[in-house]
């Protein structure tokens, strides 16, 4: 990844509004050359907008989209043949065979499947024994795969991907991500969406996005260091109950059940870690929860995203 | 009449040559909350579409609600709920109308239709947007209200098919919070779902591999007996079992 170098995507106060609606507010970023940038946020974030906006589909409302250096509005036509873009839904011809969707995606672009093959061979691997199966008949990985293959033929500079592991089991999404990797390292600028905040870990940088705004854009790393208040995990055995008492805490910024333990984030800042801890069980022993187990964690991106969230959402009271 | 709220035997699917899901059997008492797990692919949909009296198994049988799912399909049908991620709720129908449809379908009478969106708005504070569309509601609202709908004929059993997909962190969590109160309140729920870390929200769960049960029982039990500390490692090593 080159920092010097020009930004491979360079977004300036873009905003995009459907009716009255606002899409994507204001949205400043960029991503650069080599990099694999992340935007993490749920449905209706407005990850769809600026990715269909990244790949000249709509155009901005206000503010400038620079990708590779052209403007999406203006030099479309030069940027098109050279993104790359999966989109989140489905869009190859269910009809067509996975080779014949392959092939009609190369010719669209004026190339052909075999000179592209260097860039998806370890893709199109996989994928090989079923070149024949029409591709309303293949299961989603594979949906998935070959849907990559036809972003990736014509040998783009820059791919787009939104949501593409959406709906996808946990093993399958981590295998999708490897593929990633290996692209990425391949020296190709990727862009990609995800609901998931799991796989913010996965991506060079991230932005975290809700409601059409960027809330924090760092690197993973960055982004868990920054979190603001002492954060502990805590388990009880009854959960629910715990759950309860702890958001009577006076201290308590916030309490929300994160897989087998809750995470617990204290109001007081620059507090001693052990004090904490023994104020708190002192507190739910008081209110009947026997000696619950406490210890100070580093905090993950869900943390930070739900912190900024809820930070961001005026007079709603946190967990 | 069984005493639980789903009890299988042997429930098998056969698509041609394809077994879709094999010799399923386990059950789920009243009232708990049981995860549904597995890959893309595994037979989770094949599975829920026959307990939810859509498709009739190729052997074995299965009581839901009290009601057999291959002789008694009608009132299973009448006597549960389902809502998923994709289809629950009519977006060009307003909140109001969208009750009052399901209420009529399931043969509640006005009065309890009336008295029954009532209490369901008031729970999940959406009173002020009755006339509203549900395009129009956000989409936590519009999961909360789902589920509400979902539940308006008070059935035994609640279906969430992937009921969090795409949503935010923080409403993922309050809607646990109202699966909860479901289950306090006596309704049992069968939920599938991707999110690992939901999974340990279950009181039990079973993990699909291939069409079959793979590991069942509490998160607890389940990690125990498979030695590993997290339902993500032993996903991957049921799905995967060269890759861990």
């Amino acid at each position: 990844m080159d920092v010097a170098a020009p930004p491979a995507v360079d977004v300036r106060a873009f905003t995009r509004r459907f009716g009255d609606v606002t899409a994507v507010d204001s949205l400043t970023f960029d991503v650069r050359p080599g990099e694999l940038f992340g935007f993490i946020g749920p449905d209706g974030a407005g990850k769809t907008t600026l990715f269909r906006t990244l790949v000249t589909l709509l155009v901005p409302d206000a503010g400038s989209v620079r990708v590779l250096g052209y403007d999406v509005v203006t030099d479309l036509w030069t940027l098109r043949s050279r993104v790359g873009y999966m989109p989140g839904r489905f869009s190859l011809y269910p009809d067509l065979s996975a080779l014949e969707n392959l092939r009609f995606f190369a010719s669209v672009f004026g190339t052909s499947v075999e000179e592209g093959m260097s860039i998806i061979e370890p893709i199109w691997r996989q994928l090989a024994p079923f070149a024949d199966r029409r591709a309303g008949a293949l299961s989603g990985g594979m949906k998935q795969k070959l849907a990559l293959c036809c972003a990736l033929v014509h040998a783009p500079e820059i791919l787009f991907l939104d949501e593409p592991t959406t709906g996808v089991d946990a093993v399958s999404r981590r295998e999708f991500w490897d593929l990633l990797d290996r692209l990425r390292d391949g020296g190709l600028t990727i862009v990609v969406s995800t609901p998931y905040m799991d796989e913010a870990s996965r991506c060079d940088r991230v932005a975290l996005m809700q409601q059409g705004r960027i809330l924090l854009v760092d690197t993973p790393a960055a982004i868990r260091a920054a979190y603001p208040r002492p954060l502990f995990a805590v388990q009880a055995p009854d959960r629910l109950g715990i759950l309860a008492v702890l958001r009577r805490f006076p201290h308590a910024a916030a309490v929300w059940p994160f897989g087998d333990v809750l995470h617990y984030t204290d109001a007081r800042a620059g507090m001693d870690d052990g004090a904490i801890i023994d104020e708190v069980r002192a507190f739910v022993q008081a209110n009947g929860v026997p000696s619950p187990g406490i210890s100070a964690i580093p905090a993950g991106i869900e943390d930070a995203f739900m912190w900024h969230m809820a930070a961001g959402t005026a007079g709603e009271q946190v967990g | 009449m069984s005493a639980f709220a789903i009890e299988t035997h042997g429930l098998t699917r056969r698509f041609g040559e394809f077994v879709a899901v094999r010799d399923l059997t386990f059950h789920v008492a009243q009232g708990e909350v049981f995860g549904f797990l597995g890959a893309n692919g595994a037979g989770k949909t094949t599975a829920m579409r026959m307990l939810i009296g859509l498709l009739e198994p190729s052997d074995g049988s299965a009581q839901v609600a009290g009601y057999d799912i291959a002789t008694d399909s009608e009132a299973v049908r009448r006597n549960i709920g389902y809502m998923s991620q994709k289809f629950s709720l009519y977006d060009d129908l307003t909140v109001q109308e969208n009750i009052t449809l399901y209420g009529g379908i399931y043969g509640l009478s006005n009065a309890q239709i009336a008295e029954r969106t009532h209490a369901l708005l008031g729970r999940i504070g959406l009173e002020h947007a009755r006339k509203e569309l549900v395009r129009r509601i956000p989409l936590g609202w519009k999961q909360q209200l789902a589920l509400s709908v979902a539940l308006l004929h008070e059935p035994k059993i609640v279906f969430l098919d992937e009921p969090t997909g795409g949503v935010d962190p923080i409403t993922r969590r309050r809607f646990w919070e109202l699966i909860y109160e479901t289950a306090a309140a006596g309704t049992t729920v069968l939920v599938t779902t991707h999110y690992l870390d939901e999974a340990e929200y279950c009181d039990r769960l079973s993990i699909m591999v291939e069409g079959a049960i793979a590991a069942m029982g509490t998160p607890g039990e389940v990690k125990r007996e498979f030695g590993v500390t997290s339902l993500d490692e032993l996903f991957l090593q049921l799905t995967r079992p060269g890759a861990a």
